[in-house]
């Protein structure tokens, strides 16, 4: 993901345009922008689930689906649970393709309702990894860094890039928030958050 | 009346000056709850739900319901100063309660709100007060066979009642159900579906599924919204308070469907926001004008917000009952419940009475604490609104790490938190509803076990679900809701028959 495409101030934040109306009626087709059709997400979403699916059904039949002398064995209920959540999300999986190719094999220029709709845009999809990598690498960096630091760094970081706040503002959230957590946390409710290096030089 | 002096111990249980504390602190956190985006009565709740494993169960309940009371008062502050539904359920409040704030009548429109909130929970706490004792006692004679078909009317009536397209609600309603098998199969001693990996040995924790799902998920919806807080500011005087009660008794009619709806739609498993889009719905159709609705209408207000307490309220008497809860929240406490060591189910009324009666009494005052606290701080909670969201979302997505974390100090829980908010968010712009897939996953382990049970009485025959009047009539009921939407996709094809759907 290129970040440095991405809106620098509150201000891009906030004008962002208003997305497509989320119609509840599939027959009405918006047309689409730029950006991610709706046609990919849903059969990315519905292949994984098939995927899974298969694996439940897989691992039932390596346990045993079927009546042991003591009564249904493991996979007995996983199995139909499997087949099940297979069967549903490859009904929704060749629902898709199907219209998809449909369309294509009609008249030139028709388009299959899931494609006619877009999914998320692109200024919307940008918005949405503005948030999302930097939460994932937070998550990351936590597993060795410690719960402390790695917020520490996300507040102000996220306020910096985003919020267009200066340093003053942005340490005094950035630090403040975290210390609210020990205190809560750590000395009330004697509940431990991950710790990392840092935290241990400092005896805690 | 044995229910009213049961009920009056337990009055004398939430009163004592510790449990008012704590529905105080519960309905301040809920409101904040209810009125920040990201976080909502599900994951709030189980956010909460590690920081109470050391209270008493009776007073931490107390404290987690009336977190749920708050967050389901907060939703509709948001929706109305701010056309920001805070919560789901609150969405048809923005219809005719944003409209009002515009036209200066929000300290209307928010009493109004939190009027119908309160009157809504009240008539569904009396039916708790009434019906769960009686229902209880009647599944005292529930067997296996009789526990599976109750779970499997909930899971039906999913795909029954849902707007989301059936194959999708069944498609998520499996992967929970998928989600909750992996792990040890505490029945054989068989590991099922964790590939060798001990992270998965105690399978997924539903709280992590819903603090990513609803968290997660919900942040990154925010954001592409771009979320511009262009608010209303508003301010409750008694003055504004006094003249809306005085207007609100005209609109009985829709106190009363409302409530039945909504009491109705909590019991089964349809939700508080099924509930209030009905609501809404019907009390335009039955209006004299339904033209002025969408427009300010103060029954628009009344009518949704009225069954969204209802429903969230009355969502608790299956999950105290039979053990199944009637929505995600709901699921939440009851994984609350099953960590203080409560079996929810019919012998929590006979074995936990004060548990039980305490929890039910303080249903009623942590909605008159409720009312109150709402009524008099609005314009606090309204400034929490005015804080950027570049603050409020990277604060939020710590809340949710420390949240994950705690269930089991696990850094695993964190990463799978991230996953399932990814997935949440895919779910949520694809149509697929998180609801069943939270509540397969937490009932997974108990409809399958009871499923074993009765196959195992039956040595393996499905007619064991129709063996007797009440079993019988339990399971036809759940395959009528099954089918359901087949039916409906029958008589939508009646009149054209052969047409393909898409040449429309």
């Amino acid at each position: 993901m290129n970040t440095t495409t991405l809106p620098g101030t509150v201000a891009a934040l906030h004008d962002a345009p208003a997305p497509v109306e989320a119609s509840a009626d599939a027959h009405e087709q918006a047309s689409p922008r730029a950006g991610v059709s709706e046609l990919g997400p849903e059969l990315a979403v519905a292949g994984v689930l098939m995927l899974l699916g298969a694996l439940v059904v897989f691992d039932s039949l390596r346990i045993g689906m079927g009546w042991a002398d003591d009564g249904p064995q493991s996979g007995y209920f996983p199995f139909y649970i499997g087949a099940m959540l297979l069967a549903s999300s490859g009904f929704v999986f060749v629902k898709a393709a199907a219209g998809w190719l449909a369309a294509r094999s009609a008249a030139a220029g028709q388009v299959d309702p899931l494609s006619a709709r877009t999914f998320v845009a692109r200024d919307e999809l940008q918005l949405v990894m503005a948030m999302l990598v930097p939460a994932s690498l937070y998550v990351a960096v936590m597993g060795f860094a410690g719960l402390y630091l790695s917020s520490i760094v996300l507040i102000a970081w996220f306020m910096r890039r985003h919020g267009g706040f200066g340093w003053p503002a942005s340490a005094a959230v950035a630090l403040g928030v975290p210390a609210t957590v020990f205190v809560v946390f750590e000395r009330w409710f004697l509940v431990p958050l991950p710790k990392g290096p840092i935290e241990a030089m400092l005896g805690f | 009346m044995e229910e009213l002096s049961l009920l009056m111990n337990g009055f004398a249980v939430a009163m004592s000056p510790q449990n008012v504390m704590f529905m105080l602190v519960g309905i301040t956190l809920g409101v904040l709850i209810g009125v920040l985006p990201g976080l909502g009565g599900a994951n709030g709740i189980a956010i909460l739900l590690p920081l109470t494993f050391s209270m008493n169960p009776t007073s931490a309940i107390i404290m987690l319901s009336c977190i749920y009371w708050g967050a389901l008062f907060g939703g509709a502050i948001t929706s109305i100063l701010f056309n920001i539904p805070g919560e789901p359920w609150s969405v048809a409040t923005t219809f005719d309660g944003y409209p009002m704030a515009q036209q200066g009548r929000a300290a209307q429109a928010l009493t109004a709100a939190f009027t119908s909130s309160f009157v809504g929970a009240l008539f569904a706490v009396m039916v708790i007060t009434f019906l769960a004792p009686v229902l209880a006692k009647f599944a005292l004679k529930f067997g296996p066979a009789e526990f599976f078909s109750v779970y499997l009317l909930t899971f039906c009536s999913f795909v029954g009642m849902s707007k989301e397209p059936p194959a999708k609600v069944i498609a998520a309603m499996m992967l929970g159900f998928a989600l909750a098998c992996v792990g040890l199969d505490t029945v054989t001693g068989q590991l099922r579906l964790t590939f060798g990996s001990t992270e998965l040995l105690n399978g997924f924790d539903f709280l992590i599924a819903v603090i990513g799902l609803f968290g997660i998920g919900e942040i990154l919806l925010t954001m592409e919204e771009g979320l511009a807080f262009k608010g209303k500011s508003a301010r409750i005087t008694l003055g504004t308070v006094w003249e809306t009660w005085k207007a609100l008794p005209a609109y009985w009619m829709t106190f009363l469907r409302s409530t039945a709806i909504g009491c109705w739609m909590g019991i089964t498993p349809g939700g508080a926001t099924p509930a209030s889009f009905m609501a809404y719905g019907v009390a335009r159709r039955m209006n004299k004008d339904p033209d002025s609705f969408g427009k300010g209408h103060v029954a628009g207000v009344v009518a949704p917000e009225t069954a969204a307490h209802a429903a969230g309220t009355s969502a608790l008497l299956p999950m105290l009952t039979l053990g199944v809860p009637g929505s995600p929240t709901a699921a939440v406490l009851l994984g609350g419940l099953l960590i203080w060591g409560l079996q929810p189910g019919p012998m929590l009324f006979v074995e936990q009475k004060d548990f039980v009666w305490g929890l039910i009494a303080s249903m009623y005052l942590g909605n008159v604490v409720g009312l109150l606290v709402v009524l008099s701080t609005v314009p606090w909670w309204a400034a929490i609104l005015r804080i950027p969201f570049s603050i409020i979302a990277p604060v939020i997505i710590v809340i949710c790490a420390i949240g994950a974390y705690t269930v089991n100090s696990s850094m695993f829980d964190v990463i799978m938190m991230m996953v399932f908010g990814v997935f949440g968010y895919l779910f949520k712009k694809l149509k697929y509803p998180l609801a069943p897939l939270v509540l397969a996953l937490v009932l997974g382990k108990g409809a399958e076990s009871s499923f074993r049970q009765a196959m195992l009485l039956s040595e393996g025959s499905l007619s064991i679900f129709w063996s007797n009047g009440l079993v019988g009539g339990v399971s036809t009921l759940a395959v009528v809701m099954l089918l359901w939407p087949l039916w409906g996709a029958l008589k939508s094809r009646m009149p054209g028959a052969g047409n393909p759907p898409r040449a429309a």
